[in-house]
């Protein structure tokens, strides 16, 4: 079994990637916005199983193993940083947590 | 065969699912789709002969921390997105420039990136515990563990009510 989409993979990593960027800019709310950075983790992750695939080597996947891990704790002390902000300010909204902007 | 029309079935179910994140007004809503594109991601994984990873992917990405995120978002009742306060047009430029160069640049090097398949990959779930495991990733592997200890104590230190 040989797949013959991995160019077409790598595109959808892009294409993933992309729409996890503008997510970013363009939502307000924060758990959406971190959402939207774990859908750029996966554009990411689907590119080193696709070419780990290409090479035929396994280092692709050890990367992906560890991104999975440091996501994981990126969320979980990411949503643990949303609950103590929504404690002092009552909003979500992006624009209003600018206590560190210059 | 069948592998292609299943990836590009579940490319394009990614894809579409992707897009109704970024467009959905309500949280939960976008929550619901990313689970879709991290399931859909699950089966190009396995259709890509890594089922080691897609099952991760179920077990760790779909499972633990999209509960994660469903779990805040109802704690803290979110609403729909308001719309008040300035308008962001110069942000919404900015992101089209940057996006479309990404998109211009990354895309003009992976698709002249040399992608045969190579012939024998084996990506079994021996294979990966082996390499793991291998003198070569195993502090990066034990460093995990000590960066997953300290999130736990970090989740629970920001989170608390008075410490």
């Amino acid at each position: 079994m040989a797949p013959d989409f991995i160019p077409h993979a790598l595109l959808l990593s892009l294409a993933l990637f992309s729409v996890g960027l503008l997510g970013v800019f363009l939502r307000r709310n924060i758990i959406t916005v971190l959402m939207c950075v774990e859908l750029m983790l996966n554009g990411v992750n689907l590119a080193f199983v696709a070419f780990s695939r290409a090479q035929g080597t396994l280092e692709g996947q050890v990367l992906v193993f560890f991104v999975l891990v440091v996501a994981a704790a990126e969320a979980a002390v990411g949503l643990a940083i949303v609950i103590a902000i929504h404690r002092h300010k009552d909003t979500l909204d992006v624009d209003a947590f600018n206590l560190l902007k210059w | 065969m069948i592998d292609a029309i299943l990836f590009y079935v579940f490319a394009a179910l990614a894809l579409g699912s992707a897009l109704v994140v970024i467009g959905q007004r309500h949280a939960i809503y976008s929550a619901f789709a990313l689970i879709v594109t991290l399931c859909s991601l699950s089966a190009i994984y396995g259709l890509l002969g890594s089922p080691f990873i897609a099952v991760l992917q179920l077990v760790v990405y779909a499972g633990a921390i999209m509960v994660l995120f469903l779990f805040v978002i109802m704690l803290l009742n979110v609403g729909r997105e308001e719309r008040e306060g300035g308008e962001r047009s110069g942000l919404k430029i900015a992101a089209g420039i940057l996006t479309g160069v990404l998109l211009l640049q990354a895309g003009a090097v992976l698709l002249q990136a040399v992608v045969a398949p190579a012939p024998g990959f084996d990506a079994s779930t021996h294979k990966m515990a082996q390499d793991l495991f291998s003198p070569r990733y195993l502090y990066a592997f034990e460093a995990t563990s000590i960066l997953i200890l300290a999130s736990i104590v970090g989740a629970v230190a920001l989170a608390k009510k008075d410490l």
